[in-house]
Parts: structure tokens; C-alpha cells; sequence
């Protein structure tokens, strides 16, 4: 297993555009997915007993192989295409969705009764509570869903490759039809460097944003 | 398009390359895969969890194994040794892919035990081994198998791959749909793979509820005598 260096060098500007497509198509979903789970976990956090089968739906959703949602996207979407990386981002914003809902829920459960009572009592309202004391006590909870979702992410965006567009995945593909290694090693380097580096940007913003939750484990 | 087109049809039900002997291919790598991890995954974990000795180490690079694009490592290791005798590098590779979250869920159950119980065990003048076979272990057991289910669903959706790579299994009907053209063949591959997945989930987590109900027994039967924490 040789690798060519004159290959990377040749291939820098179309590596770095590849990072780019993969980290947008794996992040832009967990973000759309996070504004949809607050709210939704909430929902039904608050409906109690009842939240019981909705979540065993959603595990059931989140046990679907990515790749059969990217195939089945385009059949739900408008536009009638199975090669338009809006399926991919599609099916990952589901998955997370699916995923991310339980952490909130979680988060949420976590938050201790007389915590809740006390903070009603020094004459939050309902929303000011939430907002203010719930979340921020549910957020490690979250912040651990996001680091899973994150990272499953970055690694799933190749596997979309073998059904259309799949940014770095492409290299793996490419790799594998000419029996060249070297785009194989990038890709393989590359889509890990950026998951730890994105694992890294959420640990710090959750350094930053939950200084009292410091030395918990995420 | 009527995109059940291909399922309907039951010339694909029987014969080579179709429905039934890609669903069994598809299960047969699953299994290998998952019983190659959990053979190795249980003794070591149950060795780590038991001496608390590398946990931190097995939990971290668990949770960095997620990082692996796991279309890159099946095809490097078909490009470097090819699919094998009976495809057994792909069985390997699955396995090896299997193998982080069996073994954290091993490690976190053994060394989660309450301790309570292990002490008890322990002053009653059981040996290690005993105190591994009938205390930390079956309390462990729910964890383990949420680990297993974990790496099933995990293999079920990477063997999806294995077809890319000049194997067998499901993903022969996104390999053929898409090269001629044919999306009823991509949309049963792909409902098929669904289906599989969402059956083993239901499974493995039945299994799970019922390891919790053994590890658990006098909370079921009579609450009276379980202590109601302080």
C-alpha cells in the first residue's frame, strides 16, 4: 500500500471542497434536528404516560439504516430525483430528530421535582421556568445526543456516495473502482479529523455554555 | 411507477440472487458478526469491568470508534485482502465494527454492579469468579444486551455495504436497482433493510426488558420487600 503524494498535492483544492460539502451535509441536519427536537421533546415530556409509545416510534425510526431512508427520500420529496443531496441531508435530519427527541425527553426527566417546585415557587411562570431552569438542567443530556448524532453523522454522509452524493464518500468510491489507495487513506483521515473536530467544537461550546456542569461526564 | 413493482412480483421470491437467499445472507453476516464481537468483547469486558482497570481507556475509544466511516474500512479491507472464503473479511470487518459498543456495554455493566451487592458477595466469601458469574454478570446483563442490540443494528445497516465491495446481502438490490435503472429494485432493497432492522430492534429489545426483569426479580414480585430509597 503505497501512498501518492503527488495525488494529494494535485488534489488539495478538491479535498478541501469535499470537507466543506461533508460538514455541511452532516451538520446542517443536526441543527434543523435540534430545533425540532426541543420543542417535540417538551411536548411530550409534558403529555406524561402517553410519551411512552410515541418514543418507542421514534426508536423504531431510528433504527432504519440511513441508507434505506436515502433511498426512500426521494419517493416523500417533490422534487423526483435520488441523486440530490437534499435526500441525504432529509434523512439525516430524521434520524437525528428520532434520536435527539429521547435525549431531550431524557434531559427533561432528569430534572428533579422539588428543582421544578422551587423555582415555581420563587414566581417563575411556566415558559420562564422551562427556559431558565429546565433546560439548562437538561442540557447535558442533549449535549451527549448531539455528540453521538454528530459524529454517526459525519461517518454516514460517505455511505450516501453509493446512492448519489456523499461529499468524501465519493474518494472511498473512487478509491475502490481504480484500485488506488491514496484517495481511500484521505477520505478515511479526513471524515475522522472531522468528527473529532466537531466533537471538539461541542465540547467547548458546552464548556462554555454549561460552566457548572464542568467535570460531568457528557 | 408503481414502486412496489419488484416485491410484488413473485418470480423474486425464489431462485439465486433473490428476495429470500439476500434476506439469509444478509442475516448470516449479521450473526458472524455480532457472535465474532460478543466473543470477544464479553471476556475481555467482563476482565476489564471486573478489575476496573482501563475503563475510562475501553469508554473513550468506544465512543471515537463512532468516528469511522465504515464504507472506507469495508473498502479497504476488500481492496487489501479481498472478500475471503465464504466472505469472511466482511464478516470481520462488521465485526470489527461491532465490537466498541458490545464491549463498552460489557465494561459500564460489570463495573456498574451495584456495589452494595458486590461487597455482600464478596463477604459471604465468594471467589471472584463467582462473584463475575453470579453477581456482576447477571446484573450486567440488561446493558449487554442493549450493547448487542446496538452493534446488530449497526452490522445490519453496514452489511448493506458488503454488497459494494463484491459481497452478498440486501444491498445486491441497491447494486443491481441502480445499475439498471430500476428504482422498484432500490426500493425493496431498501424496505427490505428497514424492516430487517426495525424486526431485530423489536427482538433484541424484548430480549431486554426480559434480562431486566431477571436482574430485578423482587421488585416484580413483592415491592414490599424491596427498601424505598431515602
Amino acid at each position: 500500500m503505497n501512498l501518492d503524494w503527488r495525488w494529494l498535492d494535485r488534489n488539495t483544492g478538491h479535498l478541501a471542497t469535499l470537507v466543506g460539502q461533508h460538514a455541511l451535509l452532516a451538520v446542517v441536519p443536526v441543527l434543523v434536528a435540534l430545533v425540532v427536537a426541543l420543542p417535540l421533546g417538551h411536548l411530550l415530556f409534558r403529555t406524561g404516560r402517553a410519551a411512552g409509545p410515541l418514543l418507542a416510534v421514534l426508536r423504531v425510526v431510528s433504527s432504519i439504516p440511513a441508507l434505506a431512508l436515502f433511498v426512500t427520500v426521494p419517493l416523500v420529496l417533490p422534487p423526483h430525483q435520488i441523486l440530490d443531496p437534499l435526500n441525504v441531508a432529509v434523512a439525516l435530519t430524521v434520524h437525528g430528530v428520532a434520536l435527539l427527541v429521547r435525549s431531550v425527553v431524557d434531559g427533561l426527566r432528569s430534572v428533579p421535582d422539588p428543582v421544578r417546585q422551587s423555582a415555581s415557587a420563587a414566581g417563575f411562570g411556566w415558559f420562564g421556568r422551562l427556559v431558565r431552569v429546565e433546560l439548562p438542567l437538561a442540557m447535558p443530556a442533549v449535549f451527549a445526543g448531539l455528540r453521538v448524532v454528530t459524529m454517526s453523522n459525519i461517518a454516514l454522509v460517505s455511505v450516501a456516495a453509493l446512492v448519489g452524493s456523499g461529499a468524501l464518500g465519493q474518494l472511498f468510491q473512487q478509491a475502490y473502482t481504480t484500485r488506488a489507495f491514496t484517495p481511500l487513506v484521505a477520505g478515511l483521515v479526513l471524515s475522522v479529523a472531522l468528527a473529532l473536530l466537531a466533537d471538539a467544537v461541542i465540547l467547548l461550546v458546552r464548556r462554555g455554555t454549561l460552566p457548572w456542569a464542568r467535570g460531568q461526564r457528557a | 411507477m408503481n414502486v412496489f413493482a419488484y416485491l410484488q412480483d413473485p418470480a423474486h421470491w425464489s431462485g439465486p440472487g433473490l428476495i429470500p437467499e439476500l434476506l439469509l445472507q444478509h442475516l448470516a453476516y449479521t450473526a458472524a458478526a455480532v457472535l465474532v464481537a460478543a466473543a470477544v468483547a464479553v471476556p475481555l469486558g467482563i476482565a476489564i469491568g471486573h478489575t476496573g482497570r482501563g475503563s475510562a481507556l475501553v469508554t473513550g475509544l468506544s465512543a471515537g470508534a463512532r468516528a469511522l466511516p465504515s464504507l472506507g474500512l469495508v473498502f479497504l479491507a476488500v481492496m487489501l485482502l479481498g472478500t475471503g472464503p465464504g466472505d469472511v473479511v466482511l464478516v470481520l470487518v462488521l465485526a470489527v465494527l461491532a465490537l466498541p459498543p458490545v464491549l463498552t456495554a460489557v465494561v459500564t455493566g460489570v463495573a456498574g454492579a451495584d456495589r452494595a451487592a458486590v461487597h455482600a458477595a464478596r463477604a459471604m466469601g465468594m471467589t471472584g469468579g463467582q462473584v463475575v458469574s453470579r453477581v456482576e454478570w447477571p446484573l450486567a446483563l440488561p446493558r449487554v444486551v442493549t450493547g448487542l442490540r446496538s452493534a446488530t443494528l449497526q452490522v445490519v445497516a453496514t452489511a448493506t455495504l458488503a454488497a459494494f465491495a463484491s459481497g452478498g446481502g440486501l444491498g445486491q438490490l441497491l447494486v443491481r436497482g441502480q445499475a439498471q435503472r430500476d428504482y422498484p429494485q432500490m426500493f425493496a432493497g431498501a424496505l427490505l433493510l428497514a424492516a430487517l432492522a426495525v424486526a431485530l430492534d423489536l427482538l433484541l429489545s424484548g430480549l431486554g426488558r426480559l434480562a431486566a426483569r431477571r436482574a430485578r426479580p423482587r421488585s416484580r414480585t413483592s415491592p414490599a420487600l424491596v427498601a424505598t430509597p431515602a
